[in-house]
């Protein structure tokens, strides 16, 4: 059996390269987000004058800026604030909005009627601009642009779980334990929660590529760390200047930000497939 | 006609990744033939009615064998051949009507689209052909009908689209998988007559798939019994059900409930009231669901409700338990008035009265243990020692404790409707509610669970109200009957008085309705 098990896994797995570099991705990106030194040895503060604007080359990959810093060094420095910011967001996002949906689908009733309206109404909104409102009031600062986004997506988590407590909510074992006399507070987080959580910790990992792409353009947008801390939105828009002469001031860093996107999405739509138990 | 061998199937195997499900199958259908395949779940009956129409899974594959259909071989023809054969020859009446047709689309629509797929039809005269195939399959005002969506009908009404669907290429053989198993005694027994008398009027051969010995018996000229994969016996209808020659069959004729058989134990007089309902009635929006129930169920006894889907009977049980709360009428528990009880009071209550669901696959929670499911209301009510007694109540019903740790899908429909039973008696109770226990089991698993259900009855002194639409399976267990139709209780009295001679006419009707009357002597 366990020989079928790890056959049919790897073939699964040749099956998808693309989630595979997807999953390689994510692990690299993290990588440089808990030990950024093992991956370059460059100072993302200190430049070097001489080295200035220099393309991508074997000793600088992703090539220098303008005060000849090392944009490798930068992007994997960076990448620590960037996630942890994206991170934090996703948090916020996933566990108000579940308590949020967890409420409105399992009271029912006026409440639920209430809280739905209200998360049409940021629905409605478009989430990049619902965050800048909330950035605009809270100030600059990674963690503050880390709350902006995560509270503009707390209507989407709040929405999915409603609708997948309600269809927990009538599943016969729910009504089996409680004709067993178990608890609301007991059914709620040994039947509905663990039933209901598998679309939404898809839509978690969905939301993470969302939430590194806002959370980079609010840093682009100049609302993230004081320079000189790297940040990927901010050294995209550092390198908007010398788009003409230094190109790969912007690319390179866009890429980076681009492929984590793309590589979430791959990996959720894989949870997604596994939860239809495909 | 009659004689010609229409389909015929020799030594086939098919297997799926390799594990074999069908092995050296050897099957004939003649034009005008019923042929029934009788099997348990898993017996590979419906595997093999898939090989026929090539329709298996993926991941089936023919292995060894033919199927030879009018002199053609099937297994190795193009998506084009097959085209010309599935519907126009061949055609398939699938298991579940509530998932096999279009939500969206009106019925008309979709019986129309098979005439159009067939060229039959062009699209004006379609709509009206359609309305002429339900009428055939046997629907009544089939204009009103083709223009209502699948989920206005009925499920013995959608049935017969499907059957409409099936008619419509004019196949000379009709695969029946399991047609009516979803369906009510009475509804079934209409459904059966009338692809009876289509197979008889029109020359259509019909591959009947069905794990009811029962129905079998009353419909076809030639009975094919499978288990595991093998025809383990095949004959005429009669030869097989008088002299079964393999001890499969055996086992399958006495397992299979029928009002000739013995009950599990004789019907005992009524003692002191448990349970009581005066004048119950319950509203959904405007539509009466129960109507005026009343009856009592003594202690220790079983009284049993029996009606087709939407009697009420359920909602009558859920009214006992207090999932739903009466409109008009009283409850009351051990001399106790529990209508209006809410709260604590009422969860407390929930340790004196339990129910058992119909369907073992929906009723327990796939995230958890067998351990933590059987274990949960004793954690609900702060009972220590729970690993304990959760062995305890895996070995009440009859099953190892090394269960304790699996979930409830690496386990057989029979083991989970074990672990509900459990779950059920974990708190002591004294009132245990049935609600279809054995509806969705094999026959032979449906024996072993009744005979639990009896057993622990005995050991323990629990009174049951058992839920059921199957009068056979009643008959072995029920103290007391009472037939409900339309939210009403139209005959309530002890079980042999209620079977034996009915006073209603209802009654009557469904104790003909049941499969395998038309031959008592062989069942």
């Amino acid at each position: 059996m366990a020989d079928i098990a790890t056959l049919t896994r790897s073939r699964f797995l040749l099956r998808s390269p693309g989630l595979v570099l997807s999953v390689l991705v994510v692990a690299l990106v993290l990588g440089w987000a808990l030990a950024p030194s093992l991956f370059t040895g460059y100072d993302p503060l200190a430049g070097i004058p001489r080295q200035k604007l220099k393309g991508p080359s074997a000793a600088h990959l992703f090539g220098t800026d303008e005060t000849g810093r090392d944009i490798f060094a930068r992007v994997v420095h960076g990448t620590g604030l960037s996630l942890r910011a994206t991170v934090l967001a996703v948090l916020i996002a996933l566990v108000a909005g579940s308590i949020i949906g967890l409420i409105a689908g399992s009271r029912g009733g006026w409440l639920d009627s209430l809280i739905m309206r209200i998360v049409d109404v940021l629905l409605a909104v478009p989430s990049i601009l619902l965050s800048l409102a909330l950035v605009t009031a809270l100030g600059f600062g990674t963690t503050k642009i880390a709350v902006a986004v995560g509270v503009a997506n707390v209507a989407h988590f709040a929405r999915l779980m409603r609708a997948e407590v309600l269809r927990v909510r009538t599943g016969v074992y729910v009504e089996a334990a409680r004709a067993g006399g178990v608890r609301w507070p007991g059914v709620l987080t040994r039947h509905v929660l663990p039933n209901a959580s598998g679309p939404v910790l898809a839509l978690a990992v969905l939301t993470f590529g969302v939430a590194v792409l806002e959370i980079s353009s609010l840093s682009f947008l100049g609302f993230g760390a004081a320079p000189p801390a790297p940040e990927w939105g901010s050294l995209v828009a550092g390198g908007r200047a010398y788009l003409a002469v230094a190109w790969w001031m912007t690319t390179l860093p866009g890429l980076v930000i681009a492929a984590v996107v793309l590589a979430a999405n791959r990996i959720s739509r894989a949870l997604e497939g596994a939860n239809r138990g495909e | 006609m009659a004689n010609s061998e229409l389909l015929a199937i020799r030594g086939l195997s098919v297997s799926y990744r390799s594990v074999p499900a069908v092995r050296d199958v050897d099957l004939t259908v003649h034009s005008g033939q019923i042929v029934a395949v009788v099997g348990e779940s898993g017996s590979g009956k419906s595997t093999t009615a898939h090989a026929v129409i090539g329709l298996l899974p993926r991941g089936g594959r023919i292995d060894t064998g033919s199927i030879t259909y009018a002199g053609r071989s099937l297994p190795g023809l193009s998506e084009r051949g097959w085209r010309s054969v599935r519907g126009r020859e061949i055609a398939l009446v699938p298991q579940d009507p509530t998932v096999s047709l279009n939500p969206v689309q009106r019925v008309g629509r979709q019986v129309a689209e098979v005439l159009l797929i067939h060229g039959t039809a062009d699209r004006k005269t379609a709509p009206a052909q359609a309305v002429e195939l339900l009428r055939r399959a046997g629907i009544d005002e089939p204009e009103l009908r083709a223009r209502q969506y699948p989920h206005e009908l009925s499920g013995g009404l959608r049935q017969r689209v499907l059957i409409a669907a099936a008619l419509a290429g004019r196949p000379k053989l009709i695969i029946a998988d399991e047609p009516t198993s979803a369906l009510d005694v009475t509804v079934q027994r209409q459904i059966l007559d009338h692809l009876e008398e289509l197979a008889a009027e029109s020359g259509t051969a019909v591959l009947l798939i069905t794990h009811d010995l029962g129905v079998a018996a009353d419909r076809a000229s030639r009975i094919a019994v499978m288990s595991e994969g093998h025809v383990v016996e095949e004959g005429s209808g009669g030869a097989v059900l008088a002299a079964p020659a393999d001890p499969y069959t055996r086992r399958l004729l006495a397992a299979a409930p029928s009002l000739a058989g013995e009950p599990i134990r004789p019907p005992r007089a009524p003692g002191e009231t448990l349970v009581s309902a005066r004048g119950l009635t319950k509203d959904f929006s405007g539509r009466t669901a129960v109507e005026q129930v009343s009856f009592d169920i003594p202690r220790g006894r079983t009284l049993a409700l029996v009606g087709e889907s939407g009697s009420g009977k359920s909602t009558t049980a859920r009214l006992l338990l207090r999932l739903e709360t009466a409109t008009a009428g009283t409850v009351s528990f051990d001399g106790e008035d529990i209508t209006s009880l809410r709260g604590e009071r009422l969860r407390l209550l929930r340790r004196r009265m339990q129910l058992v669901y119909q369907n073992p696959y929906a009723s327990l929670n796939p995230k958890l243990t067998i351990g933590r499911i059987v274990s949960e209301p004793l954690r609900a009510f702060g009972i220590g020692d729970r690993k304990r007694r959760a062995a305890e109540l895996l070995d009440q019903v009859a099953l190892p404790a090394s269960m304790l740790t699996r979930k409830p899908a690496e386990l057989s429909g029979g083991q989970r409707q074990r672990v509900a039973i459990a779950r059920a008696l974990a708190l002591r109770p004294e009132f245990v509610v049935c609600d279809e226990p054995v509806s969705a089991l094999d026959v032979s698993v449906q024996a072993q669970i009744l005979r639990l259900l009896a057993d622990l009855q005995d050991e323990l002194g629990l009174t049951y109200l058992f839920i059921s639409h199957d009068l056979a399976v009643v008959r072995q267990i029920a103290d007391q009957v009472g037939v409900m139709r339309a939210g009403r209780l139209l005959e309530l009295g002890p079980a042999d008085e209620v079977l034996r001679t009915p006073r209603h006419e209802y009654t009557q009707e469904l104790l003909t309705a049941i499969p395998g009357s038309r031959t008592p002597e062989a069942a």
